[in-house]
């Protein structure tokens, strides 16, 4: 059944909170069919992200591997289950940065800014979710970003270096980054609209459009806020 | 009635700092909404309405009847004379609405188009086509060969409502997802169309000349413009994209904090500090869509990460004259001018429409609208968020989206639909106090799954029976008054018509000034000035106001009440007369009165209604 969780306690949380919740991530990672949270993945620290190392080599995608189907008369092709599989494993890193930001103490903008991506991001999840399950695919959960690596998605070491990161140190780094990931999720946008026959189910075409103008626009917003960060040490 | 109090009077050029510092935390208002906890259903959902009615609802033709995700999904409106044209994912449907309590079918043309945005010019129909899948030959089926692929504008010949004939496809570099309606300022015989294209650049095996490049100055650079088309009326066979509107160039360093670098390198403070940010250009390089208010030759683009402010005067060299941005914005949407052409209300489609972002929990100060004021030397300032008051549920898409202005003398009245947040009516006469008339909503399509109020974890794998299974896209487009009804296009739904009903907030006497504007045809994005006939509604318009407002000593708009009352039970000489002693008598009132500038504006109406009286 669904885990009940209220969305803003996440990124409010103090880093007390956040820590009794890392200790909970040492648990073994949740199955495919048990719906972990966002919030929950959202919670191991620096060193739980090494299983990411080297992407997809040797490590399971949660699934990701299982075979495709296309039904007959469907206007997707197996690109289009793959990039929703993939981006939702995106997603996933990127929720899992913006609720690092109040805990790292991110000046108060981009803490809203922060919990924009999440919200947003936390929903088109949803959408991900619901159309792979409509069309009778694998439906990944939020876990995946363990082990599957997209374009644009942070390594162990860049997860770390936004971890130890705090303040004006800790806006620019999360700034950068999350520029970097964006990029990438336009790069899997750009790629998937290259492949022959692949985006021409409308639910697909106007998600991957949709994600090129959100972030594009966001892109833009961080660029302006690294501008404004204190220059030097606070 | 609510409105989030965040003062941003601070220039364009600050715009993106100073917003999401000054917007405090808001909240959904405590108590209760009668929109909250509404019965779902696809067809029998519970309705909560105030200030509206509904007159008809109509199912969609059977030929677009699923529910199945965004395919036929129903899009916007277009309207002409007596019909109303309704884009959808797959056609369009033409509605005759003569008896608004019972629109008929004229026909429906199944065409594979998304997202199918429609509008009318005299006999003529534009129809936005993007996506991959769209075939030249309108098939469904999917494009088996690159060069069955059509991305732009479909024209159709509609002077025979029943029988649609297709005239051309005008491809365009980067497709149609909306496009909005410009006319020529001298040719009667010239309109163009201005294209908001939201894919990149097609490659040159579809299209020839379509370039996918980085530098927005660079003319050959099909990425960084608006497409626009020329459309010569008695040719419309002829019709041509004829050069790009460059109006984004330059547009990534615009509106940074005075005195700090457009984008630069920070210094590094540590060791094992971030690394530098990429560079690349980062300004819009479209905008969702356009609205312009060619009486006063400007547009406002509402485009991705930024509110843009251009001159069109030479329609194929618009100039950007003003540019704000908002880091609570997500998405730039849509704009609405006030009828003064001073202000702009701009939305923000948070979520991209198929989101529940109307949560109880979601930021008030995203995914709604922001008033912004025009100064008399053309450049934006914000001023206030507006959301609907209500928390929509989980299974509700819910963001601010299209609307339009109601004709309403002396205030700036907008109905707007907020998908399955249902339809409103704004006032935002006060660009600081914009707040919320009057609504009409329906409970969620899908049920609701086990109370959860924020999506936050994601559903299983197997969805739990009455779960967000289906999540299905529905609720209203866009809602729009035209010549006396507002009509909304419910996505999912069909087709709905709806009336203004009197409340304290709206008077009978403004509903009925509404009425008196007509217009032959209405496109949204491309607004007509609203001028009111000399009537005695609209002189009782401003009354109203004056007493809702306290603007007037009850004692005097009282006395003027009943002097309107005998004048209106005169006629010919006579009414001119006492209109005439009544309008010196209402000029006297301008001294000592708290709204001393409406007083002002009611006598003069008092004399149009005088002179117009023989």
């Amino acid at each position: 059944m669904l885990q009940r969780i209220s969305r803003p306690t996440a990124p409010r949380t103090t880093a007390a909170v956040l820590f009794a919740a890392l200790a909970l991530a040492c648990a073994p990672r949740a199955t495919v069919q048990s719906a972990a949270s966002p919030v929950a993945d959202a919670a191991p620290a620096a060193h739980d992200m090494s299983s990411m190392a080297g992407g997809h080599a040797g490590h399971t995608m949660t699934g990701l591997d299982a075979p495709v189907t296309i039904p007959p008369g469907a206007l997707f092709v197996e690109a289009d289950v793959r990039f929703m599989q993939g981006m939702i494993a995106h997603h996933a890193q990127a929720i899992y940065m913006s609720r690092l930001a109040e805990a790292h103490r991110a000046n108060p903008r981009l803490q809203r800014f922060a919990i924009k991506i999440d919200q947003s991001q936390t929903t088109e999840i949803h959408q991900m979710q619901g159309w792979l399950r409509a069309n009778g695919q694998f439906v990944p959960d939020t876990s995946s970003y363990h082990t599957v690596m997209m374009p644009g998605m942070l390594t162990p070491e860049q997860i770390a270096q936004l971890d130890g990161a705090n303040g004006p140190d800790f806006d620019r780094a999360f700034l950068v980054l999350m520029i970097q990931h964006h990029e990438g999720a336009l790069m899997m946008v750009k790629d998937l609209f290259a492949t022959p026959r692949a985006g021409q189910d409308v639910d697909v075409s106007v998600f991957a459009n949709d994600v090129v103008a959100v972030q594009t626009a966001e892109i833009g917003l961080m660029r302006q806020m690294i501008s404004s960060i204190p220059q030097g040490r606070p | 009635m609510r409105q989030i109090r965040s003062f941003l009077t601070i220039t364009a050029a600050a715009g993106v700092f100073a917003a999401a510092a000054t917007a405090g935390a808001q909240t959904y208002p405590t108590g209760t909404d009668p929109r909250d906890a509404l019965a779902s259903g696809r067809l029998d959902a519970g309705v909560a309405a105030k200030g509206m009615s509904l007159v008809s609802f109509t199912t969609k033709p059977a030929q677009f009847d699923t529910a199945r995700g965004l395919t036929f999904a129903n899009s916007d409106l277009a309207f002409g004379g007596d019909y109303v044209y309704q884009g959808n994912f797959a056609g369009f449907t033409i509605w005759d609405v003569r008896d608004a309590a019972h629109p008929k079918i004229v026909s429906v043309i199944k065409c594979t188009t998304s997202q199918g945005d429609p509008s009318i010019y005299g006999t003529l129909l534009f129809i936005s086509a993007e996506g991959n899948g769209n075939r030249k030959d309108c098939g469904s089926g999917g494009v088996q060969k690159p060069e069955d692929h059509m991305a732009g504008v479909r024209i159709f010949d509609v002077s025979d409502p029943a029988n649609p004939r297709f005239v051309m496809n005008v491809e365009t570099c980067k497709g149609s997802h909306t496009h909005t309606i410009v006319p020529h300022p001298k040719k009667k015989d010239v309109i163009y169309l201005y294209v908001s294209g939201s894919q990149a650049a097609r490659p040159n095996t579809e299209l020839a000349g379509c370039v996918n490049g980085d530098d927005p100055a660079d003319e050959s650079n099909s990425l960084f413009r608006l497409d626009v088309i020329r459309v010569p009326l008695d040719h419309p066979e002829r019709s041509t994209v004829v050069t790009g509107a460059r109006i984004f160039t330059g547009l990534d360093a615009a509106p940074r904090a005075a005195g700090r670098p457009a984008r630069g390198r920070p210094a590094p403070t540590a060791p094992g500090a971030a690394p530098a940010p990429p560079p690349a250009p980062t300004g819009p390089r479209n905008c969702h869509d356009v609205t312009v208010y060619p009486e006063r030759h400007l547009l406002a683009g509402a485009c991705g990460s930024y509110g843009l402010l251009v001159d069109i005067r030479n329609p194929e060299k618009p100039v950007r004259l003003s540019a704000v941005a908002d880091t609570n914005f997500s998405l730039w949407h849509t704009a609405v001018f006030s009828n003064d052409g001073r202000k702009v209300v701009f939305t923000d489609e948070w979520g991209g429409g198929t989101s529940p972002m109307c949560q109880k929990s979601s930021m008030m100060e995203m995914g709604g609208n922001t008033t912004v004021t025009i100064s008399d030397d053309r450049k934006f300032t914000q001023h206030a968020y507006f959301k609907i008051p209500s928390a929509q549920t989980a299974q509700e898409n819910c963001v601010s989206h299209n609307g339009g202005l109601i004709p309403v003398p002396g205030r700036d009245l907008m109905a707007q639909g907020w998908y399955q947040g249902g339809v409103n009516v704004i006032d935002f006469t006060d660009a600081d106090h914009p707040f919320e008339v009057g609504y009409f909503d329906r409970g969620s399509i899908d049920p609701s799954p086990l109370g959860a109020d924020v999506p936050v974890t994601p559903a299983p794998a197997t969805p739990p029976a009455g779960g967000r299974a289906r999540g299905t896209i529905g609720g209203s487009w866009g809602a729009y008054y035209f010549n006396g009804y507002i009509y909304s296009s419910e996505i999912d739904r069909g087709f709905d018509v709806l009336e203004l009903k009197p409340t304290d907030q709206l008077s009978a006497n403004e509903i009925a000034a509404a009425r008196l504007v007509r217009f032959e045809n209405y496109n949204p994005q491309s607004q007509p000035r609203l001028v009111w006939p000399a009537a005695f509604p609209v002189v009782r318009s401003y009354l109203d106001q004056l007493v809702r407002n306290q603007g007037l000593a009850a004692a005097r708009t009282t006395a003027i009440d009943q002097a309107l009352t005998a004048a209106e039970a005169m006629s010919g000489r006579d009414r001119r007369r006492a209109l005439t002693a009544l309008a010196a008598e209402v000029d006297k009132d301008v001294a000592g009165a708290k709204d001393a500038a409406r007083v002002r504006t009611m006598a003069a109406e008092i004399r149009r209604l005088a002179a117009a009286s023989r």
